[in-house]
């Protein structure tokens, strides 16, 4: 049986979380290869329709790393990314999805073992859940079509 | 400004789940304004009905489209293109935008995907607050600039009822006695006398009580 591997996105502000995961890389600490990052200039300029459009395309979960409270480069960037994760977790609840599929994370740039940490930790909930319900349809069709 | 909210998910996928072509329709004024139905929430919302579908093994396809002004023929005329490719119509403008288009295409069901709630102003960012009821005979000259058909809760006229307390109002905490605003206010603008005139009753035909309302602009109508 297939092992199930999740396609997981981040999207990590650049004066935080994408300089954590660059510290993970000159620490050498692994984490897992499903973590796809993408760079953003502050958490505050990722908006709802892009985790929503990262899950329509197949992702399985979505993150959000930005700055700790208090801390952001523009002020309150990662407050407004933490309501709008709220937003989309109400939205994932509304079509019956789970709600852990996304989440947001705060950590400081220095803080490469915490990013390690959150990405292995956040790629474990996705295995329990498992595939994102798209990918479980998709495969039942295709499963029905050899069927028949 | 009208401000509106979406409605529940469930209800929205209840009107259009027997359809197969969709236009998803958005207003570009005020239900953009209160981050109900403008471009943004429309491409949210196309967003969460596609992974509904996929989820359901079903491709529907949903044209977005957000309109200048959907309460306005003119503009609802640019869905005339698309009309024939679609089975429904999904509108995210207020209840003024919906009859619109559904008057306009009445060969296509038209469904609304936002509830319409009143006409209120900004407060702060994220927050509207109803200011106004278009009673049709505005009262604001009198009273301070504060409504009282509006804001007050029992819609009174002459001061403020038993309810009120420490200046708000028995019905919640957060809100606020409509009459005490105005004596604060007039008291500050040295128009104390014209809170002891009495008000009679208003005629409440001008706020619709005397059938839907018209306005007929001879000077503008072609």
């Amino acid at each position: 049986m297939k092992i199930f591997e999740p396609e997981i996105v981040a999207f990590c502000c650049h004066y935080c979380a994408y300089t954590a995961a660059d510290m993970a890389g000159s620490k050498r600490i692994s984490y897992p290869a499903n973590v796809k990052i993408i760079r953003v200039p502050c958490t505050g300029k990722v908006d709802a329709i892009h985790i929503m459009k990262a899950f329509e395309k197949g992702a399985d979960g979505v993150y959000v790393a930005g700055c700790l409270q208090g801390d952001c480069h523009f002020k309150n960037g990662n407050t407004r990314a933490k309501y709008r994760v709220e937003q989309v977790q109400i939205i994932l609840g509304d079509l019956g999805w789970e709600k852990q599929r996304v989440a947001m994370i705060n950590m400081s740039a220095g803080m490469g073992e915490r990013f390690a940490r959150t990405a292995l930790e956040f790629t474990q909930t996705i295995k329990q859940l498992g595939p994102s319900p798209i990918k479980i349809t998709h495969t039942d069709i295709n499963q029905q079509a050899i069927r028949f | 400004m009208i401000t509106a909210e979406q409605k529940p998910l469930n209800e929205i996928l209840d009107y259009i789940s027997p359809y197969d072509r969709i236009i998803l329709v958005g207003c570009n004024e005020c239900v953009t304004v209160c981050a109900a139905g403008g471009r943004k929430e429309v491409g949210l919302l196309a967003s969460a009905l596609h992974l509904n579908f996929l989820k359901h093994g079903r491709t529907v396809e949903i044209k977005e489209i957000t309109l200048e002004r959907q309460c306005d023929p003119e503009y609802a005329e640019e869905l005339v293109s698309e009309i024939d490719r679609t089975d429904a119509i999904l509108s995210m403008a207020c209840g003024c935008g919906v009859q619109t288009i559904a008057a306009r295409y009445n060969e296509k069901p038209v469904f609304p995907a936002v509830n319409t709630k009143f006409m209120g102003a900004s407060v702060s960012q994220g927050i509207w607050e109803e200011k106004c009821q278009g009673c049709g005979d505005c009262l604001l000259g009198i009273t301070g600039g504060i409504c009282p058909v509006a804001r007050c809760s029992k819609h009174l006229l002459n001061g403020p009822c038993g309810g009120t307390s420490k200046g708000m109002c028995e019905i919640a905490p957060d809100v606020d006695c409509a009459w005490c605003l105005i004596w604060e206010r007039l008291k500050a603008l040295g128009m104390e006398k014209r809170y002891e005139e009495i008000m009679e009753a208003k005629d409440f035909r001008a706020a619709g009580g005397g059938g839907p309302r018209r306005i007929i602009r001879k000077d503008l109508s072609l």
